[in-house]
């Protein structure tokens, strides 16, 4: 079992592919700068702040992507079928994106609150489902960081994504009908025209396609790191060995 | 006949929950951790609260269902810990793998150990907030469901948090930060639905006496479905 993980996959996608993922993603970031900044015309009530939901909201979209795509990948890693150190590294790359984003977006909110609500935080629902969505997976990587047998740890850490995201909509749903005074999402919304002006919709989704694309190549940046830490705990462990054994190892 | 067998290994699967379950409680009886010491740490934290907010001003009977729970959850870590722990000492562990107990067995064993020291934590820190924040209890009926669902609900997850971190390094550490964000809403429910037994509108709480429910037997579920595998790699 040990022996079938090495010539797993070393990397996510082809060079090629990465390279060119790599340029679209800093491409459609510059783009996102330029109509964030110029492009899109103030807001009529919140003014200027009103620019930052467009990294906010891209950056809550992801982290929700990420998590999801933790929980998918643990349970394809936990089905016999399908199992494989691949899904292992998946759901720790993208979890660990996942919480970056969801800090980002806490953040981000926070800025653009004290400006257009006049408060840095409001106990409101989506605020703190998130803040606890972000404490959720902040102890699922202090999880994965403890060392153990591969297999079994893999095993271990793919449990508790899916028991940890099943906790996902009871969080919602309690916070919600607890206390509600976050405004409507307006991308997904089906009238989205009247409510948003045409360019600031575009950059809208601007935003949301660049951070994608970036999720997706820091994704494959990460697993790649993942298959070299690998690489370097085997190292180390040979050497171990050959250091109490006394037999020499080679170069 | 397979029906029959089923309905043979469902008895077992009870008949071994309660084997594990007693052990537990007689190690308790025994070493009295829980009764020595985690339960005067709960009232300790419900006495350190009036220091926190004034006693003067009527904060503590508003806030007293919160307390309660908090007071609750910091206790439920340290059983979690202790549940564990036991099963440390002297090879306890393999002995309890090798007597070839089902895992979804030894899960509810442990979960219903867990739940049933709670229960009583539950009841002394119960009179302690009645006494000493000057509490009334209008709808008695709501107070105990609310009390059922959250106790089995912290139970079961407690446990599976538990053997998840168990043998572990780090493991007092990671437990809470582990078990506390998924217990948030269990904490939000029976808070609320305390509030509304205790003070005002008893029938208002029963939405969240369902929900507590519905989380209860979710993690039961999963508890009784991932403990085995768990158990195995816990070293």
């Amino acid at each position: 079992m040990m022996d079938g993980t090495r010539d797993q996959k070393d990397q996510l996608l082809l060079p090629p592919v990465r390279r060119a993922l790599g340029v679209m993603t800093a491409v459609s970031l510059a783009a996102l700068v330029g109509f964030g900044l110029w492009g899109a015309p103030p807001d009529a009530v919140q003014g200027d702040a009103q620019r930052l939901m467009y990294l906010h909201v891209p950056a809550a979209w992801l982290a929700y992507l990420a998590f999801f795509i933790t929980a998918a990948a643990s349970a394809l890693f936990l089905w016999r079928r399908t199992r494989s150190p691949v899904w292992d590294r998946v759901a720790g790359a993208s979890a660990e994106l996942g919480v970056m984003f969801t800090a980002l977006a806490l953040v981000l909110g926070a800025v653009w609150g004290k400006p257009v609500w006049g408060i840095w935080w409001a106990w409101d629902a989506r605020l703190v489902s998130t803040a606890l969505l972000f404490f959720l997976f902040l102890g699922y990587l202090a999880l994965r960081r403890i060392p153990g047998d591969p297999v079994g740890a893999a095993k271990r850490n793919a449990i508790a994504a899916l028991i940890a995201f099943v906790d996902v909509p009871i969080v919602h749903f309690s916070v919600e009908w607890w206390r509600t005074l976050h405004q409507q999402a307006t991308v997904f919304s089906p009238k989205l025209s009247p409510q948003i002006h045409g360019v600031m919709g575009l950059t809208l989704w601007m935003g949301t396609i660049a951070f994608t694309l970036l999720f997706v190549y820091l994704l494959d940046r990460r697993y790649r790191l993942a298959v070299l830490e690998e690489g370097r705990a085997e190292v180390e462990l040979v050497r171990a060995i050959a250091e109490r054994t006394g037999v020499a190892v080679g170069p | 006949m397979s029906a029959d067998g089923e309905r043979e290994s469902t008895a077992n699967l009870w008949r071994e929950a309660a084997l594990v379950a007693a052990k537990d409680l007689r190690i308790e009886a025994r070493a009295r951790v829980t009764l020595g010491q985690i339960l005067p740490f709960g009232l300790l934290v419900i006495l350190l609260f009036a220091f926190a907010l004034d006693p003067d001003r009527g904060i503590l009977a508003r806030a007293a269902p919160g307390l309660f729970w908090i007071a609750v959850l910091l206790a439920l870590l340290l059983a979690v810990g202790r549940s564990f722990a036991i099963e440390t000492h002297h090879s306890a562990r393999d002995g309890l793998r090798l007597a070839g107990l089902d895992g979804g067995a030894i899960f509810l064993g442990k979960a219903a150990a867990i739940a049933i020291q709670l229960v009583v934590l539950e009841v002394v820190l119960g009179v302690g907030v009645v006494v000493l924040y000057d509490v009334n209890v209008h709808g008695v009926g709501v107070v105990l469901s609310t009390a059922l669902a959250a106790t089995v609900g912290l139970a079961s997850t407690g446990t599976l948090y538990g053997v998840l971190a168990a043998g572990l390094r780090l493991r007092e550490t990671l437990l809470p930060l582990l078990l506390l964000p998924v217990l948030a809403p269990v904490m939000l429910g029976a808070t609320r639905a305390f509030e509304d037994g205790l003070g005002g509108t008893p029938g208002d709480a029963w939405p969240w006496v369902a929900m507590l429910a519905v989380f209860a037997v979710l993690y039961t579920a999963m508890g009784v479905l991932a403990f085995g595998a768990l158990w195995e790699e816990a070293t």
